[in-house]
């Protein structure tokens, strides 16, 4: 009796990216808050350092990468949280669906909600720091490739620290050292390409990252996810 | 092999305390296993472990006589859980819930879906987001997405929670369909259910 067209892995991963979207537009403050996050510190540099334009730009990729950073570690909390609560985490587990590619899937939704939002308002606040208009496509990049594999790397995190209450810290903790790499060759990439210099070997060792946490961080979140929901 | 759920000698510890003590059942094709006893007897932790939701210390769980972790996927798609909390979204309405939730096991047509609407009464809220529903509400909705899933076997954590007597009524019509479709239905339960007793076995637990 068990039966009806089975589906596949897209239409699982559609699915759970559509009710994403759905659910995150349905609420838009927490939505909001990453992205308005960052612009306040990354538009309140210039008006607490000098105005000078070439310093700031010498300070801008340092800037961007540490607010989207810290905006991105503000945003993990939120990826499993609501789920794990009301028991949609239990019904990915017993789905008979792989509860690897639909925490994935999660994660790909958090990135198009919290990550690529900030890549897209960047060129906002390096304009402010003084950055030229044909620098944006290099911090643009940066910024892309570099959320994602944070948000791949803090879904590890992010399924550890499932039990725990208020875990948001411990959060920090566990993610801060994995995200280092990120954050000094994206920093880097973003530096280059301000300089109007030959950024690509920093920006593909960003994508080399954000490959290895593609395909290790989904799993590794599913087997924390699993002891988290015992 | 034909459907059968089969628990062997099953220990479970939650940290200090001994929960489930040597507890074994065999469900086949047509049947329902009330589970009763006390608050903090281990009803709920007995449900979750047949899951698989916990892993017992000791004993295992066969279903169709292969133990259920060997092909977890496979069990999986033929089992529906539904714990004493419904698992929905409060800013998704019913309908949009059981889209997204049940869609991920199967692929189904509206029709079905209004179907399964219809036959737990819940059509006339199902478009409503949840969290302005009462609890019974959300239940019913719930009931919903479990006739949807089309399992085999239903494990049931107080299905009667928050209903009123035709909600009560409401379970047991739906349980017996089940069985009588050659289902397989575990249930733990506080206030009484009147089942069909030659399909029915009770298991009392300490």
């Amino acid at each position: 009796m068990t039966g009806g067209q089975s589906v596949s892995p897209w239409h699982v991963a559609r699915l759970t990216v559509e009710r994403d979207l759905r659910l995150a537009f349905r609420r838009p403050a927490q939505l909001v808050q990453p992205i308005l996050f960052f612009l306040i510190v990354t538009t309140l540099f210039p008006l607490a350092l000098s105005p000078e334009l070439s310093r700031l730009r010498d300070v801008a990729p340092g800037v961007l990468w540490v607010a989207a950073l810290l905006s991105s570690l503000l945003a993990l909390e939120f990826l499993f949280r609501d789920d794990a609560q009301d028991g949609t985490l239990e019904q990915f587990a017993l789905s008979g669906q792989s509860l690897t590619w639909l925490l994935f899937a999660k994660t790909f939704s958090h990135w198009l909600l919290t990550g690529l939002p900030l890549a897209v308002v960047a060129p906002i606040s390096a304009g402010a720091l003084g950055v030229d208009f044909g620098s944006m496509p290099g911090v643009v990049a940066s910024l892309a490739i570099g959320s994602f594999a944070l948000s791949l790397i803090g879904a590890i995190g992010a399924g550890l620290t499932l039990g725990v209450q208020r875990g948001g810290v411990l959060l920090s903790l566990l993610t801060l050292p994995l995200a280092v790499p990120i954050l000094i060759f994206g920093a880097r990439a973003t530096e280059l390409a301000i300089k109007s210099e030959p950024y690509g070997a920093p920006l593909y060792l960003l994508a080399a990252f954000a490959v290895l946490g593609l395909t290790l961080a989904p799993l590794a979140a599913a087997a924390a996810v699993r002891i988290g929901l015992e | 092999m034909t459907a059968e759920l089969r628990a062997d000698n099953l220990h479970l510890w939650r940290g200090e305390q001994h929960v489930l003590r040597g507890v074994g059942f065999v469900v086949s094709a047509g049947q329902c296993l009330l589970v009763t006893g006390r608050n903090g007897a281990g009803k709920t932790s007995l449900i979750r472990t047949v899951a698989g939701l916990l892993q017992p210390e000791e004993g295992r769980v066969f279903w169709r006589g292969e133990p259920t972790g060997v092909d977890r996927s496979r069990f999986h798609s033929e089992t529906y859980y539904l714990g004493h909390d419904a698992p929905l979204k409060g800013d998704l309405t019913g309908a949009e819930n059981l889209r997204f939730g049940v869609g991920i096991r199967r692929r189904f047509l509206p029709d079905e879906l209004r179907a399964a609407l219809a036959r737990t009464a819940a059509s006339d809220f199902a478009d409503r987001p949840v969290r302005t529903l009462s609890a019974g509400q959300r239940r019913r909705i719930a009931l919903a997405g479990v006739l949807l899933t089309t399992a085999t076997l239903w494990l049931l954590d107080e299905p009667t929670t928050n209903l009123d007597a035709s909600g009560q009524e409401l379970i047991k019509t739906l349980i017996e369909a089940h069985l009588a479709a050659g289902g397989i239905a575990i249930a733990a339960i506080h206030h009484p259910l009147e089942l069909d007793a030659r399909a029915t076995t009770r298991l009392e637990l300490a």
